[in-house]
């Protein structure tokens, strides 16, 4: 048993964390190659990609992380994936056209078995689990 | 890259992965058989590095951009060490399931460089 009070890393949010990074060096290694190689051939697509990676990176830090800010921090981050991955799946299948290349988020996160949609609920629910207490 | 090598690579990664994360989910933690799951799926990694680095002298060149096999290739190599690091400090059943993740991850990112090396889709 552990004497320290609850909080958003201990525990299954350990794995959760370990996961979010993966997703971080997932997203930012397709947009450092993307960037790097054919920067030119959709800079819409790929610089989307290059921000999901930092939002990624910032949502790993703000679950490890303690206190009141970091948890608000942690929503604002896994609430902007979510959006990001219904608004941009949504419009890669209705405007294939903006999506030639690929981002973490195309058809729902497919290309990453739909991990970048799963996720940010996993995530949602974990954090209101984890609330810090009034 | 040679393609049965590649495939064994993935078997096994897949095997470690689900592995850990069993005995994880059955509130082991991290011992000598998981860790030493990773640490195998870690060293056929760095195998891996070295045929893919001396390959193309044999006339075994990729098929796909090599900067995106690359990125894949170093990354991947990346993930065992940290798993293992994470698994001898944080001695928790959620670091066992962080191993099986890991080794997981690998086997998708060596499938992804199995695809750029011999199947040129995109």
């Amino acid at each position: 048993m552990t004497t320290t009070p609850s909080t958003r890393s201990t525990g299954f949010g350990r794995v959760l964390i370990v996961v979010y990074g993966l997703l971080a060096l997932a997203a930012t290694g397709r947009s450092f190659y993307q960037i790097a190689s054919e920067y030119d051939a959709a800079p819409f697509a790929y610089t989307l990609s290059a921000l999901a990676a930092v939002v990624y990176i910032v949502a790993t830090i703000a679950l490890v992380k303690k206190g009141d800010v970091w948890y608000r921090v942690a929503w604002f981050t896994i609430g902007f994936e979510l959006l990001g991955v219904l608004v941009i799946g949504t419009l890669s299948i209705f405007d294939p056209e903006l999506f030639t290349s690929k981002t973490v988020w195309s058809f729902y996160g497919r290309g990453y078995a739909f991990v970048p949609l799963v996720l940010p609920i996993v995530g949602m629910v974990w954090l209101y689990l984890r609330r810090p207490r009034a | 890259m040679i393609e049965w090598f590649t495939f064994a690579q993935v078997g096994v990664a897949i095997i470690a992965g689900l592995l850990a994360i069993a005995l994880g989910l059955g509130k082991r933690k991290p011992d000598d058989i998981t860790l030493g799951a990773t640490a195998l799926v870690g060293v056929l990694l760095v195998i891996q590095l070295v045929v893919a680095i001396v390959s193309p002298a044999f006339g075994n060149s990729a098929t796909g951009n090599l900067l995106e096999f690359y990125t894949y290739l170093v990354t991947a190599v990346l993930i065992p060490p940290f798993a293992i690091v994470w698994g001898l400090v944080d001695r928790t059943r959620w670091a066992t399931v962080v191993l099986g993740v890991a080794c997981l991850a690998v086997a998708v990112m060596v499938y992804r460089m199995y695809q750029i090396w011999f199947v040129q889709v995109a």
